[in-house]
């Protein structure tokens, strides 16, 4: 069995999602977000939080990057290239799928 | 001292039975048999304290966590306090349906390790006949199950030059993680060292291997580097710093900073059931003796790493400096740093003479006490 898989690079029409063992959840303990992968806690900023929680497998990067600049009242434009930089590198941390 | 902040991550050793021998064992030298394991009640009860304390993630490991027959209960007691749950095993034996029951019962990640890329090594270094097939097919059962798979590669001498393969075998299974992990001479490995330890070439084709692979595979990859301290210039920052963010639980429900702590004879560790898990990991005197950096000598005290690394390895500094609180000799800074590239060239002289130092003391319940005679 050989399995051949590919860097999945980001455009505007990735649909990203969480793998099954990579999650978001709230720590009453610490009052913060975590999010639980393999071997390793994040406790990710706010902005990419709202990135995160908006990988539901459904949305596109274009949708999610005009999700993020109304909450943010920015242009998509201005944000484009941050949303982009950061799916590319958690997908490369194989945390996001695209 | 202030109060220390919530533990992140729990190392439960189930038992410290184990169908494999592997010479670089992690386990004590002197292992605890059946008889001293928690029963099902304790550890639930323990994993509910832990989540209470903050506990995020919590891996089940051994010896062979599977020989637990009520592991599917463990990880179902985990996964219902939302605790992410990480099976390390050495995948020889599980029975028929189990690998499918523990992901019904909520398991997360699944870590198996494979002591060679080769059959022949993984059979020799486990010490027992048939096991690489056998972790075969628990990758397959495991990938065929929805479990994300790490693959974990313990190396050493007799399977460096492997490196490539293991990448090439972590590929082929499906793997999404990969760790090439250079084994600590502590506990076991200590008394295998010059049968185990690289030289200083296989080691920097080892590093060069890895960086290129670690490039060339991003996205489709991940490959964990642990780096070898015998070669290392600074210490790695062990356990994130001692009692800092993670503790481990031995097979009777000894509560420990790491899992060799027991080999630093000044302290003395409490038991859960004695005490609850909370009162050990803010008042434990042997968690308080080297936490943060108030217990640190120079050249420690006064560097700029030192809450980079907190120090290195304390077992470490004991094994090699013989005092606990030493910086790690592993750091260019230690007055002792120059005995690791002994112990490196003590090694190889070991092994090209066919010194019978460098025969494994093979990994067993009752050996460890004879092993340890022998060689102090």
């Amino acid at each position: 069995m050989m399995i051949e898989r590919q860097r999945a690079i980001v455009s505007g029409q990735s649909v990203p999602r969480l793998p099954r063992h990579v999650r978001i959840q709230f720590d009453p303990v610490r009052q913060a977000h975590a999010v639980l992968s393999p071997e390793k806690v994040f406790w990710p900023n706010e902005a990419s939080l709202d990135i995160l929680k908006l990988c539901d497998g459904r949305r596109t990067v274009d949708e999610i990057t005009e999700d993020l600049a109304r909450d943010y009242d920015a242009s998509p434009q201005e944000m484009a290239g941050d949303v982009a930089a950061f799916l590319q590198e958690w997908a490369d941390k194989l945390l996001v799928r695209l | 001292m202030s109060a220390p902040l919530p533990p992140i991550g729990m190392l439960a050793e189930l038992t410290h039975r184990c169908p494999l021998q592997c010479p670089y064992c992690s386990n004590p030298v002197e292992l605890l048999k059946a008889n001293r394991e928690l029963d099902t009640e304790t550890w639930l009860y323990l994993f509910r304290q832990a989540a209470d304390l903050g506990v995020l993630q919590v891996h089940l490991s051994g010896g062979e966590p599977t020989l637990r027959r009520d592991l599917e209960q463990l990880i179902a007691g985990l996964a219902g306090r939302g605790v992410y749950t990480n099976l390390i095993t050495a995948g020889v034996g599980i029975a028929e349906g189990r690998i499918e029951a523990f992901a019904e019962a909520g398991l997360d990640h699944l870590q198996l390790s494979f002591q060679g890329a080769r059959a022949e090594t993984t059979d020799r270094i486990g010490h027992n006949r048939g096991a690489h097939e056998k972790k075969l097919e628990t990758a397959r059962r495991t990938v065929a199950a929805g479990l994300p798979l790490t693959i974990n590669a313990p190396i050493h001498r007799h399977n460096i030059e492997q490196v490539p393969e293991f990448i090439k075998l972590a590929l082929s299974l499906g793997a999404e993680r990969l760790e090439i992990a250079n084994i600590q001479y502590g506990g076991w490995a200590l008394l295998n060292r010059d049968a185990l330890m690289p030289d200083r070439e296989a080691v920097m084709r080892q590093a060069e291997i890895v960086e290129a692979a670690s490039a060339k595979l991003a996205g489709v990859l991940n490959i964990d580097f642990v780096t070898p301290d015998y070669f290392a210039i600074y210490p790695k920052p062990c356990m994130g710093g001692w009692a800092r963010d993670a503790f481990m639980v031995a097979p009777d429900g000894t509560v420990l900073p790491c899992h060799a702590a027991h080999t630093i004879p000044s302290l003395t560790f409490e038991r859960f059931g004695e005490k609850s898990l909370g009162e050990i990991w803010e008042d434990s005197p042997a968690f308080n003796a080297f936490r943060g950096t108030d217990w640190m000598q120079e050249p420690c005290r006064s560097c700029e790493r030192c809450e980079i690394d907190w120090g290195g390895c304390r077992c470490q500094a004991m094994a090699i400096a013989g005092d606990a609180a030493a910086t790690d000799p592993a750091c260019i800074k230690s007055p002792h740093h120059a005995r690791m590239a002994a112990f490196v060239a003590e090694a190889q002289a070991a092994a090209a003479a066919h010194d019978a130092s460098a025969d494994f003391h093979y990994r067993r319940i009752t050996a460890g006490h004879e092993a340890a005679k022998v060689k102090a």
